[in-house]
């Protein structure tokens, strides 16, 4: 597990390193500060599903309901006037219901994960544009909106969300305070908790760890809501980010980046594996190629392509590397 | 030396050696021209592991391999079955969806321009089918008949290989009284043509029946050789165990204290027409016999609530309890050690650490933290009372031998001191040394109060561990055979629903 880590944090430091020689502006202050932010934001996302991916299933809907969050969250806040707090109450208790739905879809209906949370993508989508017309909306309040006598503390919700904290010259975005913050409980949750545990376990072998006495399906849904709270937490940090929420796009594959970065992360697809450092490593590593493809001057139409042969090189050496690892275990015979 | 005087197969020095176990530690064997031999040895003897070698499932790691004195080597099933070797496997694997001839000739379909030639294919399948005396249509779907006749399906579908050594890996294991007999007729048939058989069975009965030679293996090694005249229960006994019966099951005098589990009328999903009621006591060994699709697994699992009862009711000292999931069935007190341990007893790629306080993780946690010490604790009183043989607690469970996974699995559930303890085959794939220590264990517990109820299909087992027995047959309990009632005869008559004779 921990070479693991050590393999993509290597990654990371050689596509930083190398960037910053072929271009050394890459290195100034408002680039670092970019791309701690959309790590910090992808991030959220990536921690969520790797819940999922740990249990052996897959969330398909994450960019739409980031999406459907933010429309929610502008609606209430700009349109309704609603009490700020209590917007991002709506939204959240809002996540948590879709994840909850798709978990009972999930374990009672016994419909597979792909098709609950693929239909999930299209129908939380369709929401977000019916809900707006299809025209973009962000959480601001101009002063013919009902939410402009909320102006200051709506004003105070987007420094928390999208702000930047000022640390000496550094202004640190506080995206990355969530991240710390929200990577801190997940770790503990699953390395420190029995629920962590039966996650993994059941990942690994579900028939096997309900014989152990184990509720599985209540962990299979507690996973799928974990994800979707944290792609709501995701949306409202990307709704004050985007200050304009396009219903039809924003979000918009956000969840193959998740997956992406979980999977490069460490996380197994067939369940039972993962770490959040490592998802959390791997999401910034998605985003730094981004930055490093427009730093370096290659041509940003090979943006998709350069990201899918990392992601592929990345799960291929970490195969090798386990392979390595389980033949060591099974030569430490009794 | 001339050809025709060597074997037709001839083995020697085979071994084999798996993650955590040597299976084959250097065994021979030899067949000749329509001959009949039993290969016999208890689980995990290495029996069905020479036979995967000789089909060319698995490669051996090293040893002299002979097909007619000419020395081979096999990469895969094909290499095998060039030199006529067929291996019937103890799972059939027809495809159910296709018909007969299709499955008879899958892989190989005859063609004409390119097309399979349907009618060359049918002609083919029906003279293979008579050879095995299946007087069937061709496009019957291999999924609509019963078992038995499956399994002369794929005997015919050797056959069409131009297969001259059929090794069958207990051929017998889910069939009637009746398959049974059709079987031995088929194969003494092709012995007359012959084909030559190599016959895998703990059936004792039956090898006594059908083997023309027996071989037994013990631990992996060859443990010595019958021939015809000196084929008998004991003496094919007393090879498999390696010393007197009496001595292996180290067996104690249990006086059976109040019912733990009483089912009355209880109603499996598995045979919901069939209602079942069993009692077993306080430090009692229950034994449940029978052919395999018998109901036996389904019984324990609907015990054990991973199959909740469709109705009648279950008793647990005394107190009606429905058992609706197997944490219900453990917070009575009930634990099961399941047939199929890689997939229910394990969860294999974690540690044995992980794997022996899944069960008490809940219990021993407080607000849901994981409490460490409680963890170490119950993993060291595990692989110690076990005797688990691990290099540290941190090895993964997939890294052990099949005993000592099966001691992770009791060792789980000892820490939660259960009142009734099911085992599903309890020494399936395990080492004889390891099989002792179970039954050692077994008496431990009974003798400290424990009530134990196990399924098992060998037939030593039942007959050396049981304080009773119940015989099950096609989802009915058939009968119920006392200590002094236990025999071979006894069990299998009930098991194929031969009530008459019992």
């Amino acid at each position: 597990m921990k070479k693991n880590v050590l393999g993509i944090f290597i990654l990371l430091v050689a596509i930083f390193v190398i960037t910053a020689v072929i271009n050394p502006k890459f290195l100034n202050a408002y680039n670092m500060q970019n791309l701690i932010k959309w790590s910090s934001l992808y991030a959220v996302m990536s921690l969520g599903v790797a819940f999922v991916i740990i249990t052996g299933g897959i969330d398909l809907s994450i960019g739409s309901v980031v999406g459907l969050v933010s429309v929610v969250l502008s609606i209430c806040l700009k349109l309704e006037g609603m009490d700020p707090w209590s917007a991002i109450g709506i939204t959240l208790v809002l996540s948590l219901g879709i994840g909850l739905l798709h978990g009972l879809l999930i374990t009672k209906a016994k419909v597979q994960p792909f098709v609950v949370t693929l239909c999930g993508l299209l129908v939380y989508r369709s929401m977000g544009r019916w809900l707006t017309d299809n025209q973009s909306i962000g959480p601001m309040p101009y002063e013919e909106d009902a939410g402009y006598k909320n102006l200051e503390q709506i004003q105070g919700l987007d420094f928390l969300f999208s702000g930047k904290i000022a640390l000496g010259s550094f202004n640190l975005p506080t995206p990355a305070l969530f991240i710390l913050v929200l990577s801190i409980a997940a770790a503990v949750f699953l390395r420190r908790t029995i629920w962590g545990r039966y996650l993994f376990a059941l990942g690994n072998n579900e028939e096997g760890t309900r014989y152990s006495g184990i509720d599985t399906d209540r962990m299979k849904i507690l996973a799928y809501v974990l994800c979707s709270l944290f792609a709501g937490i995701a949306g409202i940090l990307f709704a004050f980010e985007l200050d304009s929420v396009q219903p039809a796009q924003t979000g918009e594959f956000y969840e193959l980046y998740a997956i992406a970065a979980a999977v490069l992360g460490g996380c197994s697809l067939r369940g039972g594996e993962g770490s959040v450092l490592g998802v959390v490593i791997a999401a910034a590593v998605i985003r730094l190629i981004y930055n490093s493809i427009n730093m370096v001057g290659i041509s940003t139409h090979l943006e998709f392509g350069i990201l899918g042969l990392v992601i592929l090189l990345g799960v291929i050496g970490d195969e090798f590397l386990k392979k390595a690892v389980a033949r060591k275990q099974a030569a430490q015979k009794t | 030396m001339d050809e025709s005087s060597s074997p037709l197969l001839e083995v020697s020095g085979l071994r084999k050696s798996f993650p955590g176990v040597l299976a084959l530690r250097g065994v021979s064997l030899h067949l000749q021209k329509g001959e009949v031999l039993a290969l016999i040895g208890e689980n995990g003897a290495g029996k069905s592991t020479l036979m995967k070698i000789l089909a060319g499932v698995q490669p051996a790691d090293e040893g002299d391999f002979r097909v007619s004195g000419k020395k081979v080597s096999f990469r895969n099933v094909n290499d095998a079955m060039d030199k006529g070797i067929a291996l019937i496997h103890q799972e059939l694997n027809l495809c159910g969806n296709l018909d007969l001839a299709a499955n008879v000739f899958l892989g190989r379909e005859p063609t004409k321009a390119g097309l399979i030639d349907e009618s060359e294919m049918r002609r083919q399948t029906e003279k293979f089918l008579s050879q095995v005396g299946l007087n069937l249509p061709v496009d019957t779907l291999a999924g609509s008949i019963p078992i038995g006749k499956q399994q002369l399906v794929e005997i015919a579908k050797a056959l069409s290989c131009n297969a001259r050594v059929l090794i069958m890996d207990e051929p017998t294991s889910s069939l009637s009284q009746k398959e049974t007999e059709t079987l031995f007729e088929v194969v003494k048939n092709l012995r007359s043509k012959g084909i030559s058989v190599i016959y895998i069975s703990h059936r004792l009965g039956e090898v006594k029946e059908l083997a023309d030679r027996v071989t037994v293996f013990r631990d992996g090694e060859n443990a010595g050789e019958l021939m015809q005249d000196q084929i008998d229960h004991d003496n094919m006994v007393k090879l498999m165990v390696g010393r007197e019966l009496s001595e292996f099951y180290d067996r104690q005098v249990h006086n059976p204290g109040k019912p733990v589990l009483s089912l009355k009328d209880l109603r499996c999903p598995s045979y919901p027409q069939h209602p079942l009621s069993l009692e077993v006591s306080e430090g009692e060994i229950v034994g449940v016999a029978g052919l395999v699709g018998a109901g036996r697994t389904e019984l324990l699992q609907t015990i054990f609530g991973v199959t909740p009862a469709l109705g009648g009711s279950l008793e647990i000292s005394g107190e009606a309890k429905e058992i609706r999931n197997p944490r219900a069935a453990i917070s009575v007190g009930i634990a099961l050690a399941p047939e199929d341990r890689k997939q229910h007893g394990l969860v294999l790629p974690m540690s044995v650490r992980e794997n022996s306080s899944l069960p008490s993780l809940q219990r021993d946690a407080s607000r849901g933290w994981l409490n460490e010490n409680a963890e170490r604790t119950v993993t060291q009183n595990a692989v110690k009372s076990m005797k688990i043989k691990t290099p540290n607690y941190e090895q993964m469970a997939r890294f052990l031998s099949g005993g000592n996974q099966q001691k992770i699995v009791l060792g789980k559930w000892l820490a939660m001191s259960p009142k009734l303890l099911l085992l599903d085959e309890p020494t399936r794939g395990i080492d004889v040394g390891a099989k002792r220590e179970i039954y050692k264990l077994m008496e431990k517990l009974a003798g400290e109060g424990m009530a134990i109820l196990f399924v098992s299909s060998e037939m030593e087992e039942v007959l050396g561990m049981a304080d009773r027995a119940y015989v099950m047959h096609e989802g009915q309990i058939s009968g119920e055979l006392s200590r002094d009632q236990l025999s071979e005869k006894a069990i299998m008559n009930l098991a194929t629903g031969n009530l008459a004779a019992a």
